[in-house]
């Protein structure tokens, strides 16, 4: 007799083969946040209608990011002989056009397509193939492993390219404590910024004989320049659901939630329907796939608050207050939620973990450097040639990403300057390119990967105005709690203002940094604790500006003339 | 209070009733709730509170603690249709405060808030999650990337019914 999860296998394995083995032709169009923000659903919808209409036999489908945004929208082909052919920058008016000649006639559009792969490489003129781009080849895809190939609200999609195996297998052949020390063993740390050992911090909360127990996934990403949170969930929701269960069970733990900050409309749907799909086929719920392990699931949604995403503070907005942050200890896996056991993770962190499960902690930690195992998920943003989300291995360096995978600066000469992991943490100069991605080397930098976030900018950036960017936001978004990061910021951003407008006082610098001492040994959070970051980081590879610009010598910042910015007036009460 | 504002009142607290009860996730909370409220109604009149602290056993100074908290609501009715432009640090980069500046010129306001005809009311956003994309706006939460001044100006003018 079959199991309940070879059941489900073969259905996916049926589904799989109806897509691509059929008679059918597959028309993928890249969907997600990035590709609705450049057109795809109109993309999308014009190809279902030149299909019906010019009467080809060919299945069209929203799918997940390829993560290449500097392409989007985007569309590929996949045709019965195996060959995909991938179009880049597709306008709607072209879908007609692409349909006929491509599909109809089997001539490929080679001038408007930028790759292919599979199938015997006739046909396809001189395109280069998919895997040969260097874009493509230098990344390391674990956790986005099925981006691009699979629609995300399909479970079939997901278990037909090897999903839910690691569940399955944790569940019937390995004790939750094997999966504790799998998840160690493996160096699997925190992306969430803090890196802490994600199965240390497991087995803090694995022991607790307490009968009702969470796991939390943290999906707050309020960080401006970050989307691959959001991207895994919008674009692979069943990885991150499969890691979490995993995580309770390996915790055996009873709930988890999935929290995300309303208005983020793709990957709250996706993660609603992931869970729904997840309990019918029997993945969530009692007795998960006829075991004796139990485990309920859903999604929690936050208002707009960044602190939100500190720990403490998101377990607040999940029981439905204020989301700010609480004394430690009690810590969160002594009495997190409700006063219950509980553990927190970045969605990263646990869609690497059903990987590590199915290939074991020798090949996770067989990537990446001596300290951080695994990948970074790089998300670029700002004056980048090729803006977009690559997963790479740890170790590469920031000048090969920015260069090699981002393709250097896209306007203006050169890159002066990036803002890394989000915006508590710190702005780097050319002198930091040459730095390993890796969690330590980066910290040594006086920046973090956090996020995974890397604004670029080129040089005519002026460094006193970003940071004023950066202070406003971390003003607009401190919750108030405590005095010194509400007043500190607030101070801070007054005198960045008048830097910018060529107004300093010569005691200016001093009083920065008066404030940001204040503010790191005053504040109950990070988002205090860390609020000066950026502005020491920017002291130490752009001093000489800094200083130019408190003696009124170069010109005012911001973008009016005059030196001036716009910003919210709302304040939190 | 006059006995058309106390009609409308009661039947805006009892669509608010039907928005509390219908909340289909397993927990819910006074957040949950409010959530639930502003994405019907798209705003939390007094009713809402009120409401709200009755359904959650919660008291109206523990409601209207959370509201006023999370930047996401607001306590007015809304215009038609609501516009939200990035000005998070990776939108400013490539331009978002040349987007704003035109959005408030054609607007015709010069911070947050509803046009002076009700029909577009502007948000800043301090990230919308499609930085790949920036500078980017979005109408109603859906996003559209890549804007220039110019076109998110026409954007904002066409949202108030004026022909660009």
């Amino acid at each position: 007799m079959s199991t309940p999860f070879e059941d489900l296998q073969a259905r996916a394995a049926k589904r799989w083969s109806e897509l691509t083995e059929g008679e059918s032709a597959w028309i993928r169009v890249g969907g997600g946040t990035s590709g609705q923000a450049a057109g795809a659903d109109a993309v999308f919808e014009a190809f279902k209608s030149s299909v019906e209409s010019t009467g080809v036999n060919a299945n069209v489908s929203m799918v997940s990011a390829m993560g290449l945004m500097y392409l989007e929208p985007q569309v590929d082909i996949l045709m019965p002989n195996g060959a995909r052919v991938y179009y880049g920058n597709v306008n709607a008016d072209e879908a007609k056009e692409i349909v006929e000649q491509h599909l109809k006639e089997g001539k490929p559009l080679t001038d408007r397509a930028y790759a292919y792969s599979g199938g015997d490489g006739s046909g396809v003129g001189n395109l280069p193939e998919l895997d040969s781009m260097p874009m493509v080849a230098l990344q390391k895809r674990i956790a986005t492993r099925n981006f691009g190939d699979t629609d995300p609200h399909d479970l079939l999609q997901y278990v037909a390219n090897g999903g839910y195996t690691a569940l399955n297998r944790a569940l019937t052949e390995m004790t939750p404590e094997e999966i504790v020390d799998e998840v160690k063993a493996a160096g699997l740390r925190g992306r969430g910024g803090a890196a802490f050992p994600a199965g240390v911090k497991w087995s803090f909360l694995a022991p607790s004989k307490a009968p009702v127990k969470y796991v939390l996934c943290n999906c707050e990403e309020g960080d401006p320049g970050a989307f691959n949170d959001k991207g895994i969930i919008e674009n692979d929701p069943h990885t991150l659901v499969e890691g979490l269960i995993i995580n309770g069970y390996a915790t055996r733990s009873t709930h988890g939630y999935v929290f995300i900050r309303t208005g983020h409309e793709l990957p709250i749907e996706s993660a609603r329907k992931a869970i729904a799909a997840a309990y019918e086929a029997g993945l969530l719920g009692k007795n998960i796939l006829g075991t004796d392990f139990s485990f309920d699931m859903e999604v929690s949604l936050t208002g707009d608050s960044y602190v939100a995403g500190e720990e403490t503070a998101l377990m607040e907005a999940i029981e439905g207050k204020r989301s700010t942050p609480r004394f430690k200890p009690p810590f969160p896996a002594a009495a997190g939620l409700w006063q219950k056991p509980t553990n927190i993770n970045n969605v990263k962190t646990l869609s690497y973990v059903p990987e590590i499960v199915r290939n074991g902690s020798d090949w996770f930690k067989s990537i990446g450097t001596e300290t951080t195992s695994g990948t970074a998920i790089v998300c670029l943003s700002g004056h980048i040639t090729y803006p977009g989300m690559y997963e790479v291995p740890m170790g590469m360096t920031i000048r090969e990403v920015l260069e090699k995978v981002g393709g250097g600066v896209s306007v203006g000469e050169r890159i002066k300057v990036l803002q890394a992991g989000g915006p508590l943490n710190g702005l780097l100069g050319e002198d930091a390119f040459d730095t390993m991605i890796d969690f330590d080397a980066m910290s040594a930098a006086g920046a973090s990967i956090g996020s995974g976030g890397i604004i670029v900018g080129n040089e005519t950036v002026n460094v006193v105005d970003l940071l004023r960017s950066l202070v406003a936001f971390n003003q607009f978004e401190s919750c108030g709690k405590c005095f010194p990061c509400r007043l500190g910021n607030t101070h801070m951003l007054e005198i960045l203002d008048r830097m910018c407008q060529n107004k300093a006082k010569s005691a200016d610098l001093a009083l920065l940094e008066r404030v940001g001492t204040s503010m790191k040994a005053g504040s109950l959070c990070g988002h205090g604790q860390l609020g000066f970051n950026p502005i020491a980081s920017a002291l130490k590879y752009f001093g000489d500006e800094i200083k130019s610009c408190l003696a009124g010598e170069i010109a005012p910042g911001g973008v009016f003339g005059d030196g001036t910015m716009i910003l919210p007036t709302r304040t939190r009460p | 209070m006059t006995t058309a504002e106390t009609e409308q009142s009661s039947k805006l607290r009892e669509q608010i009733r039907q928005v509390l009860n219908a909340q289909a996730q397993p927990t819910i909370t006074v957040l949950s709730s409010l959530i639930a409220v502003q994405d019907s109604i798209h705003y939390l009149p007094d009713e809402a509170i009120k409401e709200t602290a009755t359904f959650c056993g919660s008291t109206i100074n523990e409601v209207w603690s959370v509201a006023s908290f999370y930047t996401n609501f607001r306590f007015t009715e809304p215009g038609d249709k609501t516009l939200d432009v990035c000005w998070g640090p990776s939108c400013h980069l490539v331009g978002a405060q040349q987007v704003l500046d035109s959005v408030h010129a054609a607007l015709e306001i010069k911070e947050e808030g509803e046009s002076p005809d009700g029909k577009v009311t502007l948000k800043y956003n301090t990230c919308l999650g499609a930085c790949a994309q920036g500078p980017v706006i979005a109408i109603n939460h859906h996003l559209i990337g890549k804007q220039t001044p110019e076109s998110a100006a026409k954007i904002a003018r066409e949202l108030r019914g004026q022909s660009s």
